[in-house]
C-alpha cells in the first residue's frame, strides 16, 4: 500500500476496504476468490463454473478451446475455476464485487443475473448472437430466450436442459392397474385409488421447499397460462393477485389436506435422498421433479431407474388457459460475460464452442440433454435414449418454458417467496393469506 | 494464595509488548474491523456489487418495524432459555457424577465427551437423517411441526454441548474439599442433603461460567438451524443469526443484514454484562474463602 500513502493519507482505497470487509464477513470457505487477477492483463480469461460432476464437460471444453486456432486468433486462454456448488451464488456475488471478478461465469439466467445487469456488469450479447450464425442457429430459441432479460440476451446456454417432469413408479402403477394422468381429474382419481391402496400418491421433499415450488409453478401455468408468471417476473407484484395464483394455491391446499403427499413431507428432503428413496421403494407412486431425478435414481437405485421409472408431462387442468405442452424448470444454465473483461474476443470465441457438436456430445455422454439445435441426432448415444428423446421433444415442442420462479425473480424476492410457499404447505397460512403476502413482496 | 502486594520477583523479565502485536492485529483485523464495517454498512444499502449507498436510518427503521424480528427475538429467547435449562440440569448432574470415583466412570465420561469432538455441521446432518420420517428413528413429521422442530434444535444443541459443560462441572465438583462432605456425613447429612447444601452452593461460580457460555453461545447458534430446519416450518425457528444469514447471503441485502448483526452484537454484549453483574462473577470471589 506504499504508493497510496502520499495520496493525502488515503492509505486504503474504499474498494479495498469494502472488499476486505466482504471477505471477512464471508466464511473462510468462500474467501478463496480468484487467485489470478484476470481483468486486463495477459489476455487470460477466467471462467467460474458450478463445481459438480457435470463440470467435467466444461473442463474438456476449456482444454479443447485453449488448443484451438480460435484461441490463438483471439490471443487468449481460458482458466476454469470450479466453485463448490452450495456456495456458488454467494461466492460469485462476492467475486463480482471485487477486483478478482471472473470474465465469464455460470448462472441460471433471469433473476440470478439481474443485479449484475443493473450494475452494468454484463456484456449485452444480443448483437453478437444476431450477427453470428453459429450462436444464432445453434440453440433452441425458447432456451436462448429464457436466458434473456427484457428482450436482451446476456447468456449462452452451456449445460443440459432441466424440465420438471411427472415421474411415476411403473411397478406400483402396474400392480394397481393405473395409467399416468393426462388431466387433473385423472390425477385426483389416481390420488383416491392410491390412498385406498395405502400408498402415498406423491413423494415430496418439502424440507427443501423448492420441490413444493414445482407444484405451484405447474398449476399456475396450467390454470392461468405462462403470462401470469411472466408479469410477476418482470417486476409487477400485482401479478400475484391473478386469480390463477389463488386457484393454484387452493388446489395445492386441497391436495395437502387430502393426504396426497403423505403426512411427514415437510421433514423429507430431496437433497439427502429421502424423497427419491420413498419413490423408488414404492412407498410413493409419483414424484414431480426436475429431469435430474433420472440420474439421481440411477445413482441410488439403478435397477429402479432402468426398469421401473416412468415419466409423463404434467397433466392438463380442465378449463385452464395453459397448454399441456408448456414446461417449467430450468431451461439450462448459461455463461455470461463480465463487462470488465480484458479480452472480450477470447471470451466470445470460447462461448461459441458451446454450440459445437463436440460440446453437445460431451453433454450427452454425461447424461445431459443439450439445448443445441443439433442435439436430437446425438440422443441415440445417450445412456437412456428413450428418456433423452422424451425430454428433448418436451422442451423443443414447448410453446413456453417458464424458468423456475426462485431463479427468475430477484434474490430478495425469492427468499421471502419460498418462505411463503413453505408456510402454505405446512398449513401456517391459507391460500388467501399466501396471495396477499406475495402481493406485498416488492 | 499469593497476596497482591507481594513483590514480583521477575520484574525485568516480563515479556516485551511487541509479542502481543500479532494477537492484537489478528483481533483488530478479524473482530474489530468487521464489526466497525458492519455498523457502517447498516447505514447503507448494498447488494454486494458496486459501492454501498448511504441510506441513513432506513435499515434500522425497517428492523424496528419488521414483524419477523419480533418473532425471531421471541424464538431466540425461548431457545436460549430452554437450551440453558436442559443443558444446565443434565451437565450439572453428569458433571457431579463424573467427579466421583465409581467403577467405569472414566470410560463412560470419555464416551460422553465424544459428541463435543464432532463438528456441529456433522452432528446436524446426522440428526437430520435420524429424523427422516420414512427412514429415520421416529416415524413422525418432527421437523415439519413447530414444537418438533424447536425441540429438535434444543436437543441436538444439548447433545453437542452438554459434554463440554459436564467437563466444567466435573472440574468444579472436583475442587470441592472432601472435608466438607466428611463433616456433613458426621452431622448425619444424606446424599441429597450433601448435594443441595454443599455441592450446589460450591458450584456457584462454575454455574455462572457455564451459563454465560451457554447463553452467549445460544445467541450465535446457527449451523444446526440452517441444516435442520432452515428457519422452518414457515419462519417458526428463524432465530436472529439465521435471519441475518438469510438477509445477507440469500437476499443479498447486506445493509439490512449488517443492521441485524449489529443489533445482535449489542444484545449479546448487554446480556453478558448483565449476567456478570447479577451473578457477581466479575468480582471473582473465591468459593474457598473463609475455609
Amino acid at each position: 500500500m506504499e504508493p497510496n500513502t502520499s495520496n493525502g493519507g488515503r492509505t486504503f482505497s474504499r474498494r479495498w476496504v469494502l472488499g476486505a470487509g466482504a471477505t471477512t464477513l464471508l466464511t473462510t470457505g468462500l474467501t478463496a476468490c480468484g487467485s489470478s487477477d484476470s481483468t486486463g492483463d495477459s489476455g487470460t480469461v477466467t471462467a467460474f463454473t458450478y463445481g459438480d460432476d457435470a463440470a467435467k464437460v466444461q473442463v474438456k471444453a476449456v482444454t479443447r478451446f485453449n488448443a484451438s486456432a480460435a484461441a490463438k486468433k483471439a490471443k487468449g486462454k481460458i482458466k476454469l475455476e470450479k466453485v463448490p456448488g452450495t456456495d456458488y451464488p454467494a461466492k460469485l456475488r462476492t467475486a463480482m464485487g471485487s477486483p478478482n471478478a471472473p470474465d465469464v461465469f455460470f448462472n441460471w439466467g433471469g433473476g440470478s443475473i439481474k443485479a449484475y445487469q443493473e450494475a452494468n456488469q454484463l456484456v449485452d450479447l444480443t448483437d453478437t448472437i444476431k450477427s453470428d450464425p453459429v450462436l444464432k442457429d445453434g440453440f433452441l430459441p425458447s432456451v436462448l430466450a429464457a436466458g434473456a432479460l427484457k428482450g436482451k440476451n446476456y447468456g449462452i446456454p452451456m449445460r443440459g436442459m432441466q424440465p420438471v417432469i411427472l415421474f411415476y413408479n411403473k411397478t406400483v402403477f402396474a400392480a394397481h392397474k393405473l395409467q399416468p394422468p393426462t388431466t387433473w381429474a385423472e390425477l385426483l382419481d389416481l390420488n383416491k385409488k392410491l390412498k385406498a391402496a395405502d400408498i402415498t400418491p406423491f413423494a415430496l421433499g418439502g424440507a427443501d421447499i423448492w420441490p413444493e415450488l414445482m407444484w405451484l409453478e405447474y398449476l399456475v401455468d396450467r390454470i392461468g397460462g405462462p403470462g401470469v408468471f411472466d408479469k410477476i417476473k418482470n417486476g409487477d407484484a400485482s401479478g400475484w393477485g391473478d386469480p390463477a395464483v389463488l386457484k393454484a394455491a387452493e388446489t395445492v391446499k386441497q391436495l395437502i389436506d387430502d393426504g396426497a403427499f403423505g403426512k411427514g413431507f415437510s421433514s423429507v428432503s430431496y437433497v439427502n435422498g429421502g424423497a427419491p428413496a420413498v419413490f423408488a421403494k414404492g412407498k410413493a407412486a409419483m414424484h414431480l421433479m426436475g429431469s435430474w431425478e433420472y440420474s439421481t435414481q440411477l445413482g441410488k437405485f439403478p435397477d429402479f431407474a432402468k426398469n421401473n421409472l416412468g415419466w409423463c408431462a404434467f397433466p392438463k387442468y380442465e378449463g385452464g388457459a395453459g397448454d399441456i405442452r408448456n414446461v417449467v424448470g430450468n431451461p439450462t444454465n448459461y455463461w455470461s460475460v463480465n463487462a470488465r473483461t480484458g479480452n472480450k474476443d477470447a471470451a466470445i470465441a470460447f462461448l461459441r464452442d458451446c454450440a459445437s457438436e463436440a460440446y453437445a456430445k460431451d453433454l450427452v455422454a454425461n447424461g445431459d440433454i443439450p439445448t443445441t439445435s443439433n442435439a436430437e441426432k446425438l440422443l441415440d448415444s445417450a445412456p437412456n435414449p428413450e428418456f433423452a428423446k422424451f425430454q428433448y421433444q418436451l422442451v423443443q415442442q414447448a410453446p413456453a418454458f417458464t424458468l423456475s420462479w426462485d431463479q427468475a425473480v430477484d434474490p430478495d424476492v425469492s427468499t421471502p417467496m419460498l418462505t411463503e410457499i413453505n408456510k402454505l404447505f405446512v398449513g401456517k397460512s391459507s391460500p388467501a393469506q399466501f396471495v396477499s403476502a406475495l402481493k406485498g413482496l416488492k | 494464595m499469593r497476596s497482591r502486594s507481594s513483590p514480583r520477583p521477575y520484574r525485568g523479565a516480563s515479556p516485551h509488548a511487541l509479542l502481543a502485536v500479532p494477537g492484537v492485529l489478528f483481533f483488530v483485523f478479524f473482530a474489530v474491523a468487521p464489526m466497525v464495517l458492519a455498523v457502517y454498512l447498516s447505514f447503507t444499502t448494498w447488494n454486494g456489487l458496486g459501492d454501498p449507498k448511504p441510506v441513513g436510518l432506513a435499515n434500522w427503521d425497517k428492523l424496528l418495524h419488521d414483524s419477523r424480528l419480533t418473532q425471531s427475538l421471541t424464538v431466540t429467547v425461548l431457545l436460549t432459555v430452554t437450551s440453558w435449562a436442559f443443558q444446565t440440569v443434565v451437565s450439572l448432574l453428569l458433571g457431579v457424577w463424573a467427579a466421583g470415583r465409581q467403577r467405569n466412570r472414566a470410560i463412560l465420561s470419555a464416551i460422553f465427551f465424544v459428541p463435543f469432538l464432532l463438528s456441529s455441521t456433522a452432528i446436524a446432518l446426522l440428526f437430520y437423517a435420524l429424523l427422516d420420517p420414512n427412514f429415520g428413528i421416529i416415524h413422525q413429521d418432527t421437523l415439519g411441526s413447530t414444537s418438533g422442530a424447536f425441540l429438535a434444535i434444543v436437543f441436538v444443541g444439548g447433545w453437542q454441548f452438554i459434554p463440554f459443560h459436564t467437563l466444567i462441572y466435573q472440574g468444579g465438583a472436583r475442587q470441592i474439599p472432601e472435608v466438607l462432605y466428611q463433616a456433613a456425613a458426621i452431622d448425619g447429612a444424606g446424599r441429597y442433603r450433601q448435594f443441595f447444601s454443599i455441592t450446589l452452593p460450591q458450584l456457584r461460580n462454575t454455574a455462572t461460567t457455564s451459563s454465560v457460555l451457554m447463553i452467549v453461545g445460544s445467541l450465535t447458534y446457527f449451523e444446526t438451524v440452517l441444516i435442520l430446519t432452515q428457519g422452518g416450518p414457515g419462519t417458526d425457528t428463524a432465530i436472529l443469526p439465521y435471519l441475518m444469514y438469510e438477509a445477507g447471503f440469500k437476499s443479498y441485502d447486506f445493509g439490512y443484514a449488517s443492521a441485524i448483526a449489529t443489533f445482535l452484537v449489542v444484545i449479546a454484549t448487554a446480556l453478558s454484562l448483565v449476567l456478570v453483574r447479577l451473578t457477581g462473577f466479575g468480582a471473582m470471589r473465591s468459593t474457598r474463602e473463609g475455609m
